[in-house]
């Protein structure tokens, strides 16, 4: 195919930017010299047959992301498998099975291993297979490569090696590690974004090497070679050495000609590039790291109940191989019926020692019923298809993407149930990376009527609260007009956010019928269509849209739709600037060398005029300046100097006359800062001629030095140029947050969760963000730790070591000051409503985590309503988490989208990527991928909530039912002689755990709901039962394993008292073992079937059949069984029907023991109930008798007690906002009161 | 009997030999009481080699009182446990005697009290049905018991029991049973009640 012709203008970006282009100064360094171990890889460009063969082989670009592959599935599945204790054990006692020390048969024990094994093993196929899917889906993206003689094909990514050259077009991701060789801007210059990667939104800038910027067209690859002699494959994200051999000449190559996989290409319509790394080589690769199996709290804490039954399993195993022991000396010689002198080993009166060590292993065989074989296998069942409920739930369905959730990882289900601390990522999970222009403050004077999304909600709730209060106010009759009078009076006290809030609902409808313009949510008719023209300030008007129009470095592509302009914009927000600026009536359209052509829709003539500002120097914008300026002049020869920039910088460079608005601007910025907008400040300076003439020159002097010395003189400069400004306005941007991320944010603070926000964004941006989700709100006290004042400190330093250590120590000593005294804050607060909010920055967070200083940091955290990181790294953000996680020692949930957070996914007990977005790196490390954000509060709330009470209550159930039957078998024990003899048939035991218990179990893990789902979101606090851990305590646990003693004595000891002598039928029959033993397994299999549905709270149709369906199983496999041929079934032949159906004592037993088993959890039940109900229970006796509906009043003032205090979210912010406004009432009513005593004489 | 469940004793037996005789003549498990000069014993196996042997006739006055000796195994076991065509033909012949004898004219599967016997008891002392008597006592009649003390419970100081009782639907004398239901209903009443009381104090 051949390419697009180029439809941009050519532009030379190098020659405008100042800062971000400076080429590399390749004839100062000369190539790097590569020599020595890490530098051996050498590419042939456009030669990719040489990398076929070796030496020169190196991996292709598939990617595997996989566990196993055909050959290493099986024994690398059954090491895993066995790797847990208990399924080492069973291992052992079916390979013991074998020898003649069993107390079973072998097939007993080793089919249930192998079925549990098996069935877990499946499951590991199975999510491996989905694992290899997904990989599959990557590896076989197209890319358009070279195929020879300069035609270009499309072929998969996996197909693609080293030393192909591919074309990547606009928005592609880049296919493996390339080196750019030309773009389609004529000084090979692209802009890459690389937030899959470091998470950072603003565009790099990338530029090829002088020598390969002709190469721009498909031909020219036609005869095309060079060799490539670079480092080694290393996970080094942000360094590249290596040399270009090409025309007999070397080139030094660095990190800005390196185009990184999983970055994005922007803004530039193609590039070419030679594939340096490819796949498993890749940068992005070689930085992932083999996510780590994680365990959730539950499952470890089982180990430990399992290391307790082991404990008890061994103990009564060894009273058991003692009593044999003794009874095999001194009784067993006289048991003539044995023929004690004619034995083995086993039974050898002459050496107990050795029987009764011969009797210890079978002894462990046989009680080996303690320990749940199927526990594993049903819990990974459940989850499983715990984890297909969480797939398949429609709220958690994203239409717009048409992503559900997905349970990655399904291990983790009840994991989630028990979240303490959330650390999010922000760009891409809280927000959308979408701005739009929402206000601005122009010559003091604020426009724009829209509200934020935070605003309405918190209106809403604002007003609903205020009726709410209303209602309560006048139910004291004494003061009732009084108190009306008040709430007007106080209601016109906050009168101007009441109209606001009213505007905000309506607009909001209005807008809903509008189309969208994306960017520009700007509501206010004095400035749009015209109008502006008749503001008083008009002038200054003009200026603030001629500085949006073309103060910024973005580029116009006309779009065909809709016949306007569709910009590409460095960051969103300059996006969003012009975008405004074209609605105002500022259309920019074309952008040349020299020029930014704009077309000015309403001027004074009434035609639109179109244009020409020259650009004579563009200062761009930095993180470390926070500016950025343009120089231009206009078509009257006039110079003007037009920035933007954060206010404070803007407010110092301001001239003396230039501060007229900067009182007012400056309120209005608080106010936008307040709401979470992102504010940047206007302004603007007239040059002479002359004046610039002289600055040029000085410009022009500073940007051609040679050395490093450079970018300095290059700053100082621009800092001369960059002063005496006249502030126009204010900007005020909504850094647009996803949808229904407050309001999940205000939930997920009401169930008690505190929320981190780690991000790689600036301060500013971060707090914005804080205060538009409510984790920030105006009353909160900020404690900022940062390094600020001693960075210039640091900076000198680096000229001595010496010093440099002594202020390192400084910096350090500053920061543990300012911990201790945010501590110390905190601690002499007196106000039980105070909040605080702990901000600090990535460069103050690397001292913060070093050991001597991070236990000061985590305990000044964590007495924060709302920690916010900001300018964080990848690696920091996993440091964080894994500082909350193993700090607190309490469950973490790490939330994001990006590569820049898989660190912290990966560290965190849970992690989730958002799968909204492109990229898949943090979908990829992640345990659960949503789409967007807002199902976080469904996945917890109702999924985690209900998983970990399933998992919690079918655990506890397990170790029940298990101490319940395999205690019998000891009582029996001492009854014949610890001989090593079962009472119950092999084939009973056998079923037992694998049938006949496990479905209604599996049913309580699968099904199990306290209360709906509705409901979990309505009463949030119920998810603290979760982190709070109630339903898997050691006091719970003990209390079912208490149940499962006291029912295996019920069990054991009812049975056979009734049968030990007495016939059992009308006959005269006595029961013989074979009776008995089937008796008591009746029992056991009504009493555990009848605690599960005392247990369960909710059922269905599947439940009842699983419960009474396994109590029927039981009697259709004994009679099955008894029907089987008497060399099968043996004693019990026929049991069911010729020996016990025909016996009503058979029956009765059956009631008697059931009815008694479970009378104490009955009983236990009823009190919890009556007198000490838990949350749930109040809630699901509420929902029996409907009062949810016939008294709406109590369900309100039920559900709004039902929340855990927070101070963030905006159901406390509106709390903060009434709390305020009563104060003030308070203080209002009391002085009336105080009139009102003073007689009116 | 002290131990009649010891698992070695228990496992002693071969169900395939007691259905099938010398066609099947795998009796390992049936150690150590397995064959004899190279035959499998018929039938193998400690249960049956300890087989009881105590005998009892019973008269009323002097008139001997009848005790049917039949159906006291149960039906399935005579029909297919123990084989119709398979005789004891080499019983208790070895050095080591046991219990009692079998009569090697009868095949095992009219043997009734082996096959009592070979249904182990579950506890150290148990019951097994010797016959019944199918006619009515009076109260305070004198039953005169003939026994022969053949087995030997010396040894290891085992007691013996002769029992005759009466039963009914619910099978023998069952004390503990009515016991164990009324302290569970009880209970349930108790419980029951002291809600209740609980609930009518204060009420939700």
């Amino acid at each position: 195919m051949p390419r697009a012709g180029r439809i941009r203008e050519k532009l030379r970006w190098s020659n405008l930017y100042t800062f971000s282009c400076l080429r590399p100064n390749v004839l100062e360094d000369g190539p790097h010299s590569l020599q020595g171990p890490g530098f051996s890889r050498i590419v042939y460009c456009n030669q990719p047959r040489v990398h076929q063969k070796k030496p020169l082989n190196y991996p292709s670009n598939y990617i595997s992301t996989t566990k196993y592959n055909i050959i290493t599935f099986l024994p690398k599945a059954i090491f895993e498998q066995f790797r847990r204790v208990a399924n080492m054990y069973f291992l052992m006692a079916a390979i013991l099975s074998l020898t003649p020390v069993a107390p079973f048969s072998a097939v007993s024990m080793i089919a249930p291993l192998a079925f549990v094994v098996g069935l877990s093993m499946a499951k590991e196929a199975l999510e491996d297979w989905r694992r290899f899917m997904q990989d599959m889906k990557v590896n076989s993206r197209k890319v358009s490569i070279h195929k020879g003689d300069g035609i270009f094909g499309y072929k998969p990514w996996q197909k693609i090696r080293v030393g192909d050259v591919v074309r990547v077009e606009k928005d592609q991701f880049f296919t493996a590690d390339l080196l750019l060789l030309s773009s389609s801007y004529d000084d090979g210059i692209c802009y890459v974004e690389t937030m899959n990667l470091d998470g950072e939104t603003n565009l790099k800038i990338k530029r090829s090497l002088e020598v390969t910027l002709p190469l721009v067209d498909d031909l020219a690859f036609k005869n095309f070679t060079a060799k490539i002699r670079c480092e080694d494959p290393n996970p080094n994200l942000y360094t590249f050495v290596g040399n270009l051999e090409y025309d007999h000449q070397v080139y030094a190559i660095d990190p800005s000609q390196i185009l990184l996989r999983d970055s994005k290409l922007r803004n530039t319509s193609y590039v070419y590039g030679v594939v340096i790394f490819t796949g498993p080589d890749s940068k992005v690769m070689q930085n992932s790291t083999k996510s780590p199996s994680k365990r959730s709290t539950i499952e470890r804490k089982m180990d430990y109940i399992i290391y307790f039954l082991f404990t008890l399993l061994v103990l009564i195993s060894l009273i058991s191989s003692i009593g044999f022991a003794v009874k095999t000396k001194f009784e067993m010689p006289d048991w003539w019926y044995l023929q004690p002198q004619n034995t083995t080993n086993l039974y050898d009166p002459t050496k107990p020692a050795l029987s009764g060590i011969f009797h210890l292993v079978t002894a462990l065989i046989l009680y080996g019923y303690l320990i749940p074989i199927s526990l594993y296998v049903s819990i990974e069942v459940v989850k499983v298809l715990q984890a297909t409920f969480i797939n398949q739930d429609l709220h958690m369905y994203d239409e717009e993407t048409g992503n559900p959730a997905q349970a990655r990882t399904s291990n983790l289900n009840e994991e989630l149930g028990q979240v303490d601390t959330i650390l999010s990522d922000k760009t891409g999970t809280l927000t959308c990376n979408q701005m739009d222009f929402f206000k601005c403050s122009i010559a003091g004077v604020s426009y724009g009527m829209g509200s934020s999304e935070v605003e309405i909600a918190a209106a809403k709730k604002m007003a609903f609260d205020i009726s709410e209060h209303n209602s309560e106010m006048s139910s004291v009759p004494m003061h009732n007009i009084k108190a009306r009078g008040l709430m007007e009076n106080s209601r016109s006290n906050f009168g101007v956010s009441e109209i606001e809030l009213e505007t905000v609902i309506t607009s909001k409808d209005e807008k809903d019928q509008k189309p969208m313009i994306k960017g520009f949510s700007f509501e206010d008719s004095r400035l749009m269509g015209g109008n502006w023209s008749k503001e008083p300030n008009a002038d200054a008007i003009l200026l603030f849209f001629r500085i949006l129009a073309l103060c910024h470095t973005a580029i116009p592509e006309p779009n065909e739709e809709t016949g306007s302009f569709n910009y590409e914009a460095e960051s969103p927000d300059e996006g969003a600037f012009l975008v405004a600026a074209r609605e105002f009536g500022f259309e920019f359209y074309r952008r040349t060398q020299t020029s930014v052509f704009i077309r000015e829709r309403y001027s004074s003539s009434g035609h639109p005029i179109e244009r020409e500002f020259k650009v004579l120097n563009l200062l761009d914008f930095s993180s470390k300046r926070k500016r950025m300026s343009v120089i231009v002049q206009d078509e009257d020869g006039q110079i003007l100097l037009l920035c933007k920039g954060a206010d404070s910088i803007i407010f110092d460079r301001l001239s003396k006359d230039g501060r007229i608005y900067e009182e007012s601007t400056s309120r209005h910025l608080n106010e936008y800062g307040e709401t979470g907008l992102r504010t940047l400040a206007l302004a603007y300076r007239k040059l002479k001629e002359s004046e610039y003439s002289v600055w040029n020159s000085e410009f022009i002097k500073a940007k051609t030095t040679i050395g490093a010395d450079r970018d300095a003189m290059l700053e100082q400069v621009s800092d001369m140029m960059e002063k005496d400004l006249i502030l126009v306005g204010a900007t005020a941007v909504e850094d647009k947050l996803q949808k229904g991320v407050p309001q999940c944010i205000d939930k997920l603070a009401q169930a008690g969760l505190k929320i981190w926000v780690l991000t790689g964004d600036k301060m500013e941006t971060a707090i914005n963000i804080g205060f538009a989700c409510s984790l920030l709100r105006q009353c909160m006290k900020q404690i900022c730790i940062t390094t600020m004042n001693t960075d210039l400190l640091a900076q000198d330093a680096k000229k001595a070591l010496l010093v440099f250590l002594i202020t390192d120590q400084a910096v350090k000593e500053n920061i543990l000051m300012q911990l201790i005294n945010g501590l110390q804050m905190i601690k002499l607060e007196k106000d039980p409503h105070a909040a605080f909010a702990l901000v600090i920055d990535g460069k103050t967070l690397s001292y913060a985590l070093e050991e001597d200083l991070k236990h000061q940091f985590l305990s000044l955290a964590v007495n924060c309503a709302s920690v916010i990181c900001c300018r964080v790294s990848p690696k920091q953000k996993a440091l964080v988490t894994r500082l909350v996680k193993e700090g607190t020692g309490k469950t973490t949930l790490a939330i994001g989208d990006g590569a820049n957070d898989v660190g912290m996914i990966q560290e965190a007990d849970i992690g989730i990527g958002i799968s909204g977005v492109e990229g898949m790196q943090a979908v990829m490390a992640s345990d659960f991928s949503i789409a967007q954000f807002r199902f976080l509060e469904r996945l917890l709330v109702v999924h985690g909530h209900w998983c970990y009470k399933r998992i919690a209550q079918m655990i506890c159930y397990f170790f029940y039912k298990n101490i319940a039957f395999g205690l019998t078998l000891f009582y029996f024990e001492a009854y014949t002689g610890f001989s090593g003899q079962s009472v119950y048939d092999d084939w009973y035991m056998l079923l037992f755990n694998v049938i006949l218990t496990s479905l209604p179990v599996i049913s309580l893990g699968v099904f199990e709901q306290d209360v709906s789902s509705e409901v979990c979101l309505q009463f949030p606090a119920l998810y603290q039962q979760g982190p709070r851990n109630v339903f898997f305590d050691w006091y719970r646990i003990f209390g079912w394993m208490a149940n499962g003693l006291y029912s295996s004595l019920i069990v054991f000891f009812l049975n056979l008292n009734i049968f030990y002598d007495q016939a059992f039928r009308a006959g005269g029959q006595t029961a013989d073992m074979a009776a008995v033993g089937a008796t008591m397994f009746t029992c056991i299999i009504w009493a555990v079937n009848c605690q599960i549905a005392l247990t369960m709270s909710h059922f269905t149709w599947i439940q009842h059949l699983f419960v009474w369906g396994s109590i029927c199983t039981w009697y259709l496999f004994l009679l099955l069984y008894g029907l089987s041929s008497p060399i099968i079934s043996g004693n019990s032949f026929q049991i069911l029907v010729e020996a016990l159906a025909p016996a009503p004592i058979y029956w009765s037993v059956t009631l008697l023991v059931a009815v008694a088993c479970n009378l104490p959890y009955l009983a236990h039940l009823s009190f919890q109930r009556s007198f000490n109900p838990m949350d749930h229970h109040v809630i699901q006796e509420i929902k029996y008798y409907k009062k949810d509906t016939e008294d709406q009043h109590m369900w309100t003032r039920e559900r709004s007690k039902a929340r855990q205090k927070t101070k963030i979210g905006f159901t406390a912010r509106v709390d903060a906002k009434i709390r305020q406004l009563k104060g003030k009432l308070q203080k209002k009513y009391s002085s009336l009161s105080v009139q009102t005593i003073i007689p009116p004489s | 009997m002290v131990i009649p469940n010891f698992a070695r004793y228990v496992k002693s037996r071969s169900d395939r030999q007691l259905l099938h005789g010398l066609k099947y003549n795998k009796t390992s498990t049936c150690k150590p009481e397995e064959s004899n000069n190279g035959l499998p014993i018929v039938p193998c196996g400690l249960i049956a080699w300890s087989l009881f042997n105590d005998t009892y006739t019973f008269a009323r006055g002097m008139v001997e009182l009848k005790v049917s000796r039949k159906n006291i195994a149960w039906k399935s076991d005579r029909n297919h446990k123990f084989g119709k065509h398979v005789y004891p033909f080499n019983f208790q012949n070895g050095t080591l005697i046991g219990g009692g004898k079998l009569d090697p004219s009868l095949s095992l599967s009219d043997q009734e009290d082996l096959i009592v016997w070979m249904r182990t008891a579950a506890l150290p002392s148990f019951r097994k049905l010797y016959g019944r008597i199918e006619e009515d006592l009076e109260a305070e009649e004198v039953i005169l018991v003939n026994l022969t003390n053949n087995y030997n419970t010396y040894s290891f100081g085992g007691k013996k029991t002769l029992v005759l009782s009466t039963s009914s639907w619910l099978g023998g004398k069952n004390d503990f049973l009515g016991i164990a239901y009324i302290a569970v209903g009880s209970s349930c009443i108790f419980i029951s009640f002291v809600f209740m009381l609980l609930h009518v104090k204060n009420p939700r």
